[in-house]
């Protein structure tokens, strides 16, 4: 049986096109770009399709693309190459709903000496551009705000923090690996400095991302080595990743209109029925602008890991803000920050969604899940007052 | 994905006496809280010659919290209560074949529930806080409880100990104090700090109803007429959070309204050593 896969911020599925295309690498083109002969140079042409591809996506010229092995590996350079860069300067902006390659990346260099601002979100889980706008200082060396939040999908005003940060002459980096190929782009109209994006978010395999480098923004290298990727990324390319990543490049922009239209409207129709069939519960960053896959939903009295299991029994996959879910003890640092009431933060879901999904997808959680709530709620020790108080009595 | 073995999936799919019982022979043991992520409620029906007859529960928690409260209901029915007391959490956690290492909790929370069912029988201070004093905030675990968890699992490092009581898993501020505890115990430093018990009135959950039934039957019906509310947030201790909404919002009387009316009402009806702070 197939599964059916809402959790589509957390990986997806390869599409047949990609694997199509990357078959050959793993066949007969297994040359080394570097090399001196007709197999290499072939791998080398591969190469720069790719990176045409991926810079027609983002808006910008080919030489502005790097490729990495991930997400993580473009937060971690850019933010590294952006302090190398400017030694003098010790003070770091970003937010407290950042993914953890950004967030533990300041954490660290907190630790060697730097000041790092954390700009805080609203209950909607929005951005305030003024925060930024005073938080900016003499010595601050970069802005690091994501572009759309991995859990809330809440979708940040970059264009008016871009010119905030510009205005002050301070380099800007934004993770964006939630946004390509869910929102238009585009990288003219958006002079950030440094910009991330990752491969298998967006339908290629896993290990393969990229790093959008503006023209004359001063770089250092974080991974050193060879001269692959014009010295900037020591390490021979991941070229049958590369290629998956073109081409997905490719289908997500030619997606674009679709994830706008009929994914988004999957997403409201799941949330409207959620919403309705199912008391005590509340969506997360419903009065922002959000991503049109994503879903963030909180049910009160019950835990997230529990609900996923049972709809794991209908191979019904999404994801959770729960502790229980991720090894730590304190729910989602995202809905923290949003002041989700701990009641709350526990039993949140993640649904999102993806162009591959259907109707019928939707159908089946608006079957099972609401059966799913009402039996864990009871045998929840906790609940509505008006269902008897018989728990308080002393004892 | 967690390792489940197939005894917790089958607790979990399936759980076993999950409800309540009433009745002048029934006990209740109260463990955890909301903002913990995982609370446990376990009844015990026990008869003149104290024998468990029945024993049920209600879990708040994920699937392991979940499967170790059923297999616990399925080992101390039938047990005497001497019996019963004798029931550890490495007990529940073999009953279920293993829990993963950092679900061991969901099994120390079974163990510290029917230690406060049985108390609740003996007729003995329904309840007491947990003794010692409070070295984890975030999750509200005393010295005392992590020198027992240390001790009767042989602990022998700050992961274990979170793994097993919680303790530390927040904000990270207690692991030197948590270090120093491990250390007592395995190199026999024996020169234990004096316990002070804390008296407190209420379990964790009791005082969570309490509070969310004032703020919801009082409170926010007041803040409503002028077109203010109020969302609880966390209980840590007797620090009640909360976050104010509407026109409550930035309103320059907002904070007279937190201490002479929430904190006020929360002590009237709850309990005097309350504090309420905003989020």
């Amino acid at each position: 049986m197939r599964p059916v896969y809402l959790d589509n911020n957390a990986t997806t599925m390869v599409a047949p096109e990609v694997k199509e295309a990357i078959i050959p690498l793993l066949e007969d083109e297994y040359g080394n770009p570097s090399s001196m002969h007709g197999l290499g140079g072939r791998s080398g042409k591969y190469l720069s399709e790719a990176r045409e591809k991926v810079a027609a996506g983002l808006g910008c010229d080919p030489s502005e693309i790097i490729f990495t092995s991930c997400g993580t590996e473009g937060d971690n350079t850019a933010i590294h190459s952006a302090i190398e860069s400017q030694p003098t300067k010790k003070h770091i902006i970003t937010t407290r709903v950042e993914h953890p390659a950004v967030l533990n990346v300041a954490k660290h260099l907190e630790r060697k000496g730097y000041e790092i601002t954390l700009l805080g979100v609203d209950s909607e889980g929005r951005m305030n551009p003024d925060h930024l706008r005073e938080a900016i200082r003499p010595d601050t060396a970069l802005v690091s705000v994501m572009y759309a939040n991995n859990e809330s999908g809440v979708i940040s005003p970059l264009e008016e923090m871009v010119e905030i940060t510009k205005e002050r002459g301070v380099l800007f980096h934004t993770d964006a690996v939630q946004a390509v190929g869910k929102i238009p782009l585009d990288l003219k109209k958006l002079p950030v400095d440094y910009l991330v994006l990752s491969g298998h978010k967006i339908h290629a395999p896993k290990g393969v991302g990229a790093l959008y480098l503006r023209r004359n923004t001063p770089f250092r290298p974080f991974m050193l080595g060879g001269h692959q990727e014009l010295g900037r990324r020591g390490g021979t390319e991941n070229i049958p990743g590369i290629v998956g990543l073109g081409v997905a490049m490719d289908l997500a922009i030619s997606h674009i209109d679709e994830e706008n239209t009929r994914v988004r409207a999957m997403r409201d129709r799941l949330e409207k029925g959620l919403m309705a069939a199912i008391p005590d519960a509340m969506i997360n960053g419903v009065e922002a602008a959000r991503l049109p896959n994503t879903l963030s939903i909180s049910f009160k009295y019950i835990e997230g890991e529990a609900m996923l299991l049972l709809l794991d029994q209908f191979k019904i996959c999404a994801s959770s803000g729960s502790a229980c879910t991720s090894g730590s003890l304190e729910p989602s640092h995202v809905l923290r920050a949003m002041g989700v009431p701990f009641t709350y933060a526990h039993g949140s879901l993640r649904f999102s969604l993806s162009v591959y999904n259907t109707d019928e997808d939707i159908d089946l959680v608006l079957k099972q899940l609401p059966p799913i709530i009402s039996r864990l709620r009871e045998f929840s020790p906790f609940r509505r007052g008006d269902e008897g108080l018989d728990w308080v009595d002393d004892h | 994905m967690w390792e489940y073995t197939d005894k917790v999936r089958e607790h979990f799919l399936n759980p076993k006496n999950s409800g309540t019982i009433e009745g002048d022979d029934t006990v209740v043991g109260e463990v955890g809280s909301l903002s913990c992520g995982d609370a446990l409620r376990l009844f015990l029906k026990i008869n003149d010659e104290g024998v468990i007859e029945d024993a049920k529960f209600q879990t708040f928690g994920c699937a392991s919290a979940i499967a170790s409260s059923s297999v616990l209901t399925e080992i101390v029915k039938g047990m005497t209560v001497e019996e019963a007391e004798k029931v550890s959490n490495q007990d529940i956690a073999d009953a279920l074949g293993g829990l993963p290492k950092e679900k061991m909790h969901c099994s120390v929370m079974g163990q510290e529930a029917l230690e406060d069912a049985i108390r609740c029988y003996r007729g003995e201070e329904a309840a007491p806080a947990p003794e010692g004093e409070i070295v984890c905030k975030c999750f509200g675990v005393t010295d005392v409880q992590i020198r027992r968890a240390v001790i009767d699992n042989k602990l022998t490092t700050l992961e274990e100990v979170t793994n097993f009581t919680k303790a530390g898993g927040g904000c990270e501020d207690c692991h030197e104090r948590i270090g120093e505890l491990i250390d007592e115990i395995r190199f026999g430093v024996t020169e234990l700090k004096p316990i002070i018990a804390e008296p407190v009135k209420f379990t964790n959950i009791k005082r969570f109803q309490l509070v969310s039934q004032t703020i919801d039957e009082e409170i926010r019906p007041a803040l409503h007429k002028d077109g203010g509310d109020i969302e609880l947030i966390d209980i840590e201790g007797s620090v009640v959070i909360v976050s104010l909404r509407g026109a409550c919002v930035g309103c320059p009387s907002s904070g007279v309204t937190l201490k002479d009316f929430v904190e006020r009402r929360l002590k009237e009806t709850v309990e005097e050593a309350i504090t309420v702070r905003e989020a």
